[in-house]
């Protein structure tokens, strides 16, 4: 047994006296208050809480065993998507300080500090709206001036962190599941479908990491129930997903590829980890589910007797004819292209978003009773005053479909962005050049770019060719998102930031040789206006034999006849001024989308849309 | 003259009483008769509020069932987890959930030694094993973050690594606490006071220990060598060298230095473990809390705490939260079934250090 034991058999009255030793040692014991004894570094002690970093997610509060903290709207934050105005209090009448709301948060502002001690004789003053040092000068005072005798939740000592939130412990998974892609290596040799897309299991372990704190439901311009939907993926219930989605989204198969996602830009668990695949599962939900037909089961509301005119079938026109339909009204979609998608179906490339994918969400739109007229231009095949007269209420759903030039000299001799992607996707397709030029930093650009990288390898195989783009932006103003730029450069485009183009140069016999370029001073001014001046003596000159405009896209209005278009309000940034409705100056004529809104993208489009929908189904139930 | 039988309350209000916990005593003279325990002034329906908590906010809530020794309640409930939910645990963790158990049950004996002291009128061995208890507290303190409820084992491992300087720490603390176990000794375990009033009082034999559910010291004093560490071995046991005192005459005596062998014991296990633990990490990540659902099944794990085998079974029917919990608390037998056995013939000036050196937890008990 053990060696260390002096036990005795039978004891002994005399060895308890050694006892007496003790009287003429130091005590062990603290003279507490006098003497103090400092709280473990990792202590539970009470609240702190970072304002500036808390986005007011309330996870904190959902993981509370004993209900004790609650979220409570401050009102001198001011709310935005991402940041809710609401901070959590606590109520140390129930709060345990197991710090579970610690290794929750997904910020790391909520941290617990090393005081414990609430001297008060206020009963009510038990609960604490949690604050820290930073931002609470008041009842946070340096070591020197705290005083045991006044703590309490109104006295704390500043600096006096505990326990804090740690990423390798943390109760969410900070790291997403990787969306498998083709390699860029193999995807520049053709225009195959970068992205593969989550197998069930990936998909159900990405919608498994979702705190369902619904920070991007805010921030989505169209309110998706995206915690809905991600929990449906993973309950492995895909068609219920796909019926939420629906709910807000016609057009889940498109936006699950190219949408801009800014849900995914307010994530709570993107503040330190990597934020929602939020696309991807919406990508998930629509490619699993094969027909969507039987699946989703969706019926026209009882028919109305109205109708209504929509232009262009893009994902304005298509979601405002959606939401339509299920009212019951009788919905006639006109566009010039020869299939539906609109600015999707020739901008895109095709290894972002094949047009199968956009057929999907076109054909099941068509089979609610939407009528669809592709390859009628109206102005021209149809007459505007026509559909004014002929239906109840019309929707402009245009987009921009124009490409701006930079007007250069010799721009003539350019190839429009829209031209090219068009010609590509869905035209004769495009003799490209060796050596190309793209002028622009925006998302076209990447597109148009990254396409000419294609090409030049399909047309060229084995051949040396060069893409390389020019943009007035420098790197960290460039408005093409940060994936696009990087996937861009991993398939080997040549960039050339803050260089505006000055002159197309040509030869005799009129081929391009080359672009001249002049250096960017700045790119916008003093109010953050697009304003460009540039260095006049640092100049460049880019060889090449093709150069492609995609500095940005403007509407085409010349389908409206002049007395009619003189009534058409703008706002001050050209745009079409609609009302909460969505609709314009012109009686019964709504609109949304791209001519409507800043944003210019799909999602905003469909939240337009939304809003049109209630406006026209108010508008022709009134009648 | 004539002696009457009289009905005599011991406790819940009563300065020897093991907590909320009451025994009701038929008397004639001075000798007990019959004892009848009640318990329930502590139900907190532990098991039931659990069926309403997500798996994870359980793990705050089950080491409040035992007081004295609330480690053994955080590992039970992480084993069950884990054993559900099919979760390895990294080794290093495995040796930490050691540690942590080796020193809640010393702080449980410490604690022990007070009260069982108290009872019988010692009061300066209390003084000193609850001064030494705090050393042990300081440490879980510097470990977890906590002293009383350390809420630091959670299913898929232990909730973070070992601070900086907590080997030194803990050494220099069993060094003293070894230093001071021969004092302990010289003033209580070898005091003929203390033997006198405890061999030979509340015998158990080997047979009805095993019949009424004894473990842990109650059922080792007759003679069992009946330990979990070795008899079923979980966390970092298997790996380490140890020995379970065992006593032969089931009396409080036996008991009581159970309680003081295996003390020297603990000390030589968490030293052990220092030098065999190796590097890494000491968590494995569970699922999102919201959305974790632990596969249907059901499980019963059990481990020694510091005062038997403590058990739990647990059923999940594949939902986010539990659909049955429930505890097999060693002080359950011994508190009712056992003190109510050895009460009968006592004399009322023992019925308190009985009842101490049955080890009883009165929140055990009640849950």
């Amino acid at each position: 047994m053990s060696g260390k034991s002096t036990i005795k058999k039978n004891g002994s009255i005399f060895s308890p006296f050694k006892a007496l030793k003790f009287l003429f040692k130091k005590p062990h014991t603290l003279r507490f208050p006098f003497e103090q004894k400092e709280a473990s570094p990792r202590w539970r002690g009470f609240h702190l809480n970072d304002w500036d970093k808390c986005t007011g997610c309330g996870n904190c509060a959902d993981i509370c065993p004993n209900k004790a903290i609650t979220m409570v709207k401050v009102p001198e934050i001011e709310a935005k998507p991402g940041r809710k105005n609401e901070r959590p209090q606590i109520d140390y009448g129930r709060c345990c300080y197991c710090g579970l709301c610690v290794d929750i948060c997904p910020t790391g502002s909520l941290r617990l500090a090393r005081d414990y001690i609430h001297i008060d004789h206020g009963t009510k003053s038990f609960t604490l709206l949690a604050k820290d040092e930073k931002t609470d000068k008041e009842h946070f005072v340096s070591k020197e001036n705290y005083s045991l005798f006044n703590a309490s939740l109104a006295h704390r000592m500043s600096n006096n962190e505990g326990f804090v939130s740690d990423l390798e412990y943390s109760l969410f998974e900070p790291e997403r599941v990787p969306m498998p892609q083709v390699p860029a290596e193999e995807r520049k040799l053709s225009f195959i479908e970068q992205v593969i897309g989550y197998s069930r299991e990936e998909a159900k372990k990405e919608a498994s990491r979702c705190l369902e704190c619904g920070l991007c439901e805010e921030a989505c311009p169209a309110h998706l129930k995206i915690s809905d939907y991600i929990r449906a993926i993973y309950e492995d219930k895909p068609v219920d997903a796909l019926k939420k989605i629906y709910e807000d989204n016609p057009i889940p198969s498109i936006c699950g590829r190219i949408c801009m996602k800014p849900c995914e830009d307010v994530c709570s668990i993107g503040v330190r980890g990597e934020p929602l695949a939020i696309r991807w599962l919406k990508r998930y939900a629509a490619d699993v589910v094969e027909d969507y037909v039987s699946a989703l089961n969706i019926k026209p509301g009882k028919p109305t007797g109205k109708r209504v005119a929509v232009i262009g079938a893009g994902p304005a026109g298509l979601s405002v004819a959606y939401f339509l339909r299920l009212k019951g009204h009788d919905v006639t979609v006109f566009d010039s292209l020869p299939g539906g998608g609109g600015m999707m179906r020739i901008g895109p490339p095709p290894y972002r978003l094949p047009v199968e994918s956009i057929d999907k969400d076109v054909n099941y739109i068509a089979s609610l009773g939407v009528e669809f007229r592709f390859n009628t231009t109206i102005g021209k095949d149809v007459l505007f005053e026509d559909l004014l007269r002929d239906y109840d209420a019309v929707f402009l759903g245009i987009g921009t479909t124009v490409s701006r030039s930079t007007r250069v000299k010799n721009a003539d001799k350019a190839m429009l962005a829209l031209d090219f992607l068009k010609n590509n996707k869905i035209g004769k397709g495009v003799k490209i050049g060796r050596e190309v030029i793209v002028i622009g930093g925006g998302n076209v650009a990447m597109d148009v770019a990254r396409e000419s990288i294609r090409l030049q390898h399909i047309q060229y195989p084995g051949e040396k060719t060069v893409t390389k783009t020019v943009s007035l932006e420098d790197w960290d103003e460039m408005p093409a998102t940060k994936e696009e730029i990087e996937e861009a450069k991993e398939e080997g485009v040549v960039f050339n930031p803050a260089w505006g183009p000055k002159e197309i140069r040509i030869d005799e016999e009129g081929n391009i040789k080359g672009l001249q370029c002049v250096k960017v001073k700045s790119v916008f001014d003093e109010q953050g206006r697009f304003h460009p001046t540039f260095y006049e003596d640092k100049e460049m000159f880019l060889e090449g034999d093709m150069v492609i405009e995609a500095i940005g896209q403007a509407p085409d209005f010349s389908f409206i006849p002049d007395e009619m278009m003189k009534k058409l309000e703008f706002t001050p940034r050209r745009k079409v001024k609609v009302d909460e409705n969505g609709q314009t100056s012109i009686p019964k004529v709504f609109a949304g989308g791209d001519i409507v809104n800043l944003n210019l993208n799909a999602i905003t489009a469909i939240a337009d849309a939304k809003v049109a929908a209630e406006g026209i189904d108010k508008l022709l139930s009134s009648k | 003259m004539d002696e009457r039988e009289l009905e005599l309350f011991f406790g819940p209000q009563h300065m020897g009483m093991v907590g909320n916990f009451s025994i009701t005593l038929k008397v004639r003279g001075d000798r007990v008769v019959e004892a009848r325990a009640n318990p329930g002034y502590l139900h907190r329906g532990f098991a039931k509020m659990m069926e309403y908590r997500v798996w994870i906010q359980n793990f705050p809530l089950v080491c409040r069932i035992n007081v004295m020794d609330p480690d053994p309640y955080e590992l039970i409930y992480a084993m069950g987890v884990e054993e559900l939910a099919g979760i390895e645990v990294p080794e290093r963790a495995k040796y930490i959930r050691t540690i942590v158990m080796e020193l809640s049950r010393l702080a449980s004996h410490l604690a022990w030694i007070w009260a069982y002291g108290n009872a019988l009128g010692f009061d300066t061995i209390g003084q000193w094993s609850m001064g030494d208890r705090d050393y042990i507290i300081d440490l879980l303190e510097f470990l977890t973050g906590g002293r009383i409820y350390h809420i630091y084992i959670w299913p898929g491992g232990v909730r973070r690594d070992l601070p900086d300087g907590f080997e030194e720490k803990t050494l220099k603390i069993l060094d003293t606490l070894e230093g001071h176990l021969p004092e302990y000794d010289d003033v209580f375990f070898n005091n003929r006071l203390f033997v006198t009033r405890a061999r030979g009082v509340a015998k158990i034999t080997k047979e009805e220990a095993i019949e009424l559910g004894a473990t842990g010291q109650v059922l080792r004093a007759t003679g069992v060598k009946m330990d979990i560490r070795k008899l079923e071995p979980y966390a970092a046991y298997p790996y380490l060298d140890f020995e379970i005192p065992v006593r032969e005459d089931g009396d409080s005596y036996s008991r009581m230095m159970l309680i003081r062998e295996e003390m020297d014991q603990s000390i030589s296990i968490i030293r052990q473990c220092f030098k065999k633990m190796p590097k890494g990490p000491v968590y494995h990540r569970v699922p999102n809390p919201f959305k974790w659902k632990v596969p249907k099944g059901e499980t019963y794990v059990r481990m020694e705490s510091a005062r038997g085998e403590l058990g739990l079974y647990m059923v999940s029917t594949g939902e986010d939260k539990p659909y049955r919990v429930h505890f097999r608390p060693p002080s359950l037998p011994h508190g009712i079934l056992i003190l109510e056995k050895l009460l009968k013939g006592a004399s009322i000036a023992d019925v308190g250090h009985i009842m101490m050196s049955l080890y009883i937890a009165a929140p055990e008990v009640d849950r």
